[in-house]
């Protein structure tokens, strides 16, 4: 028995920074896989997407008269709502299907589990932006394609997958968690989505890079930040409420 | 718990007449004392003395934003669920002063600015604090477990608190026309003015007030979610 213990606190705690990645890696993988099969996600997303950049396009056709002026509003804006769809099935799939139970009991750490689905969650929405970005060039004629921008994009993507899977687990508990995850994400990704219309804009408008480096000073600071607050906070989502005081 | 709520009563009458009467006395010094603006005339120099009023009320929106930290702070550390109604309580009473904020801001910027609305730092910054305050009150309503409900709570509440710094710093790359009234330094503000002393006063006067109004109301609404909370357990004890 005592010998059944200590094996499970040495699998626990056993290797070093491989291991642990092994293990965010086994969720994420996890995650792809079961994408793969259901394709809850991904699929759902780039459609929306796709829509969304149509009805942009044609809502401000014939009234822009240049398109790079609004270009980099769309880009983020559909990535901010597309996001939104991806992120509740993050945790909400688990919910239903009651599988979260058993993740939960993985004898890995809790903030694996979190990287894990932050890594699969970014997975998504690089593939999403991927299409996008085409998109956006044959309907608009901006070329977004650009290395810079391409660096916004990937920070800012880190940064709202990190939050917003967080803030999915806050709202897999509550009844209404599909309405509710967006009031709560969009207001705190304001500094995110502000630096990255700002970052485009001033991409497209060929500013020189001492303009662009506070952009992507602030989405990277916002991504460090937040990645580890949430790696402190998110053991705290899971605890059993009979552990507590109630006071 | 209940005994401490209940004591508090008598001196929470007390409190409140001291902050009922400091608000008169702000509205006379705001309407009556300070003096007059000298380089404004017309629409601008009535509308000039709303500003009082909003400062007051920033402080008090900002007491609520510092209180909601602690209180969510103070909660995950203790795990004592009064932490949790001081910082519910403040961020209601933060969202109610940030939208008197917000609206007398719109009301001064009418006839000086010429337009309701701009999306200078401070407004973006004070705009999205308070819708996330909005979204921190529609969070709780979701939680039947008290416990769970604070743990949630004060989790999207920390992390609104490091956004808020961040939304503005972001904001400010854009340009600000904002006025800074204590600190005329700054060169991307396209206003700063000096103000004269009866001006000054009335500024202290309506900070220190608002904050006594911010108190008695946030005492008030603690011992009430005290109450509440009593009530829940007795009824859970009498099934």
């Amino acid at each position: 028995m005592m010998d059944e213990i200590g094996e499970t606190v040495l699998i626990r705690e056993n290797g070093g920074l491989a291991a642990y990645l092994r293990r965010v890696w086994a969720v994420t993988e996890k995650d792809v896989r079961a994408e793969l099969r259901t394709k809850e996600s991904v699929g759902t997303m780039a459609v929306f997407a796709l829509l969304a950049a149509v009805v942009f396009g044609l809502a401000f056709d014939l009234r822009v008269p240049r398109p790079q002026l609004v270009v980099p509003g769309i880009l983020w804006v559909i990535i901010l709502f597309t996001g939104i769809l991806g992120l509740q099935r993050s945790f909400g799939s688990e919910m239903e299907q009651g599988t979260l139970a058993g993740l939960l009991l993985a004898p890995v750490d809790r903030s694996a589990l979190y990287f894990g689905k932050v890594a699969a969650n970014l997975f998504y929405f690089l593939v999403v932006e991927a299409l996008l970005l085409p998109t956006l060039l044959i309907l608009f004629d901006v070329n977004l394609i650009r290395p810079l921008i391409l660096l916004g994009l990937l920070l800012g993507t880190v940064g709202y997958t990190g939050v917003g899977t967080l803030f999915a687990a806050l709202t897999a508990q509550i009844r209404t968690r599909e309405t509710l995850l967006p009031v709560l994400l969009l207001p705190v990704l304001t500094p995110l989505f502000l630096a990255g219309v700002g970052l485009t804009a001033a991409i497209l408008d060929a500013r020189p890079l001492s303009d662009l480096w506070r952009w992507l000073l602030i989405l990277g600071l916002y991504d460090a930040l937040f990645l580890i607050i949430a790696f402190l906070l998110f053991d705290l989502i899971w605890v059993e409420p009979s552990n507590q005081m109630i006071q | 718990m209940t005994t401490s709520t209940r004591s508090w009563f008598p001196f929470l009458i007390v409190f409140d007449m001291i902050a009922a009467l400091a608000m008169a006395v702000t509205m006379w010094a705001a309407l009556l004392y300070a003096g007059d603006a000298v380089n404004l005339g017309g629409d601008e120099q009535i509308a000039q003395r709303i500003f009082y009023l909003h400062m007051g009320s920033n402080i008090a929106a900002l007491l609520g934003f510092l209180g909601s930290v602690i209180g969510s702070i103070g909660y995950l550390i203790t795990r004592r669920l009064v932490w949790d109604r001081w910082a519910a309580a403040s961020i209601e009473l933060g969202t109610i002063f940030g939208a008197a904020v917000l609206i007398s801001g719109a009301i001064w910027a009418k006839p000086t600015w010429n337009t309701y609305w701009t999306w200078d730092p401070r407004l973006t910054t004070a705009t999205i604090t308070v819708l996330i305050y909005m979204a921190y009150i529609l969070f709780r309503n979701g939680f039947e477990n008290p416990a769970t409900r604070a743990r949630f709570a004060s989790i999207y509440a920390l992390f609104a608190f490091f956004s808020v710094p961040l939304t503005y710093y972001s904001a400010r790359l854009f340009r600000s026309i904002h006025p800074i009234v204590f600190d005329g330094a700054n060169e991307e503000a396209q206003g700063s003015f000096a103000i004269g002393q009866s001006m000054a006063q009335t500024l202290t006067i309506a900070m220190i007030s608002f904050a006594l109004l911010f108190a008695a109301l946030l005492f008030h609404r603690v011992r009430q979610l005290g109450l509440e909370s009593h009530i829940e357990t007795l009824r859970e004890e009498w099934q």
